[in-house]
């Protein structure tokens, strides 16, 4: 090794030699191996190079002696030579390869969420006491008739397109077993059940024991085609095709051979040990004629039972690309913003290739609009959905409802410590280690799931009342409900907005 | 009766429990000072080897051997709940000779002490329990 591959470590480990008990938990508990413990000092040692702070010592530890910080070890300083990006320089020197990275963009680029604020009712329009008044959060997402249609008996024609049916306009997204653990897609599962929303398989197939969740499943049908058979497109509540993903629009997946073991393997249905390519295009797929006959071929395969999504990364011409889609057949349309995460891609891609959601969202719910089609298909949206106030401003620019997974993470334990591809995840979510899989009980992980969507339906009332809507229905697309703020004329022109004091 | 049970799927041998015994029983107002630089003996104790790990503590046997067999009359039942009266332990250790659990153990003077299931102490409800990080612990009516 050369004196220049060593990279100080990021983080300390701080421990509070009066507190530590030197009972072993963070040891014990640390998949990473940074703390041990030395018989001869009867005290526990740290090897911060190994720590990757997901922070689970430090919340284990019963006497709160552990903290990690960022470690102040600088190079000279540098405006245009940061950091990460003389060791990432660094890195690739030593390695010659691709550098990995998990989850959403960490980077500091615009979020347009944080600069559109909502309006309230105040003296001429009155607000609603959602606690008081009854106040409707349930949508239907599919095709919506473009108008009334009677039988030759003059009755009306009510048979409408297959939709999914939501107690609020929230889902939980696209995450493969294998990436996430066994337990982690438990959790979803029950969670999307007693809430009356749906998760998403991903394209890993769905385990054996899960297809009693069938009506709050989204089954997913992605390039690698892994575990698709009839039962499983008969299982879901829609069916979703997975042409882009957020964090890496234009590459597919690699779900290393070390993670296919057992279940992931059968349900995936490939050899265990072998990798889980994903390729980059759907190889069957070249034009919207092409993946009108995949969205149809599906529909045949389920009766036209269900509606199918088509779930696309927002790249730059995305209101063309959605255009398409909506001429496709597809009921539904996802698109996935560029702060979407991921279990692993690469970090140059994962933090320059994509557009923001909220733009991409305006863009397309306009272009829909102007060309008479925007009823053809619902609009779902995710790549960093944080808040339900990112929901209701979702909703305002256009959209039916909002995909949301990273939020869904960090309420089983994640810590966004974006190594989910190092498959070592200490809080049992993405990782496929039994004795770290156990570390996440279902039973926890689906109540606190079904706490945070409680919690965010209260606020979604509580915003939708004050603005003197009672409904998700007439808050769709409602524009006039936002405001932009510190944006130029550009960015309020494609978001739809006026400023804020117009 | 409500009890102590362990659910062995969820058991992830942080051994939490068994410093959160230690230090309910201490009777010391914070676990450093309670815990710290000492030697500990739990109540709970872990039970693992490479693939499994578990908590075993005293069942409170509805017919419990131990209190059949203390020659000093400390063990008694009491409302279900197996209680020890230390002034009376002589240390012959015939309960940790018979309970089938090995859920009694000595404290560091040889004298026994078992779960009383923090009844006792000011922890009022078991301090396993409230602590263990994934719900392996639970104390409920079966």
């Amino acid at each position: 090794m050369s004196a220049v591959d060593f990279i100080f470590p990021e983080f300390e480990v701080v421990r509070n030699s009066d507190r530590c008990i030197a009972c072993r938990v963070c040891e014990r508990q640390c998949s990473n191996k940074v703390h041990s413990y030395n018989e001869e000092r009867g005290a526990m040692l740290s090897d911060e190079t190994k720590c990757v702070n997901c922070q689970r010592c430090v919340s284990l530890c019963p006497t709160r002696a552990l903290k990690i910080i960022k470690s102040d070890c600088t190079f000279r300083e540098n405006a245009n030579w940061q950091p990460d990006t003389i060791k990432q320089v660094y890195r690739q020197a030593s390695s010659g390869g691709v550098l990995l990275s998990a989850m959403g963009n960490p980077k500091p680029q615009p979020v347009y969420w944080d600069r559109i604020l909502i309006n309230a009712s105040q003296v001429t329009n009155p607000s609603i006491d959602p606690l008081r008044e009854p106040m409707e959060t349930r949508v239907f997402l599919g095709k919506k008739p473009s108008r009334t249609e009677r039988g030759p008996d003059g009755k009306l024609k009510t048979e409408l397109s297959p939709q999914i049916d939501l107690s609020m306009p929230v889902m939980f997204s696209a995450m493969s077993y294998g990436s996430i653990s066994y337990n982690a897609h438990a959790s979803l599962a029950r969670a999307a059940e007693a809430l009356g929303i749906c998760y998403n398989t991903g394209e890993g197939g769905l385990h054996e024991d899960f297809y009693r969740y069938g009506k709050n499943t989204i089954v997913q049908v992605a390039s690698g085609r892994f575990g698709v058979h009839k039962d499983y497109l008969e299982a879901g509540a829609a069916i979703e095709i997975k042409m882009g993903q957020g964090a890496k629009p234009g590459i597919g997946g690699h779900l290393p051979g070390t993670k296919i073991v057992g279940d992931v393997s059968r349900t995936r249905m490939i050899p265990e040990g072998s990798d889980a390519i994903s390729p980059a295009p759907h190889h069957d797929i070249y034009s919207i004629e092409d993946l009108r006959q995949l969205v149809y071929s599906l529909k045949e395969a389920t009766a036209y039972r269900k509606p199918v999504i088509v779930k696309v990364a927002a790249v730059h011409n995305i209101a063309a690309i959605a255009s398409g889609i909506a001429r496709s057949g597809a009921d539904i349309i996802a698109i996935d913003g560029y702060r979407g995460g991921t279990g692993a891609a690469p970090t140059l891609i994962r933090e320059n290739v994509g557009i923001p959601i909220e733009l991409a969202l305006a863009a397309v719910d306009s272009r829909l609009r102007d060309e008479g089609i925007r009823g053809n298909v619902s609009l779902v949206v995710g790549g960093s959905i944080r808040s339900a106030a990112d929901v209701v401003k979702a909703i305002a620019l256009g959209a039916d409802a909002c995909y949301v997974a990273t939020a869904a993470l960090l309420a089983l334990g994640c810590h966004l410590c974006r190594t989910c591809n190092t498959g070592n995840c200490n809080w049992g979510i993405a990782t496929q280690r039994p004795e770290l899989v156990k570390r996440l009980n279902p039973d926890i992980g689906s109540e606190r799931l079904i706490n945070l969507m409680t919690a965010w339906r209260h606020e979604i009332m509580e915003l939708m009342g004050g603005m003197g809507i009672n409904s998700i229905e007439a808050l769709k697309g409602n524009r006039m409900m936002l405001r932009g703020v510190g944006l130029n004329e550009k960015e309020l022109g494609i978001l739809g907005i006026s400023h804020a004091g117009e | 009766m409500k009890r102590v049970y362990v659910n062995e799927e969820w058991c992830l041998g942080c051994h939490l429990c068994e410093y959160n015994c230690a230090f309910a029983n201490s009777g010391k107002p914070d676990m450093a000072t309670a815990l710290k630089g000492k030697p500990i003996y739990p109540r709970i104790h872990i039970e693992e080897n490479d693939k499994i790990s578990y908590a075993v503590s005293c069942r409170h046997c509805t017919d419990p051997i131990c209190v059949k067999s203390c020659i000093a009359g400390a063990l008694r039942q009491e409302d279900g709940v197996i209680r020890i009266d230390r002034e009376k332990c002589v240390g012959c250790l015939t309960c940790v000779l018979v309970c089938p659990y090995g859920a009694l153990a000595p404290d560091g003077d040889g004298v026994m002490q078992k779960c009383e299931l923090c009844l006792q102490n000011s922890c009022g409800e078991p301090a396993c329990v409230t602590g263990c990080p994934n719900r392996a612990i639970v104390y409920e009516e079966r």
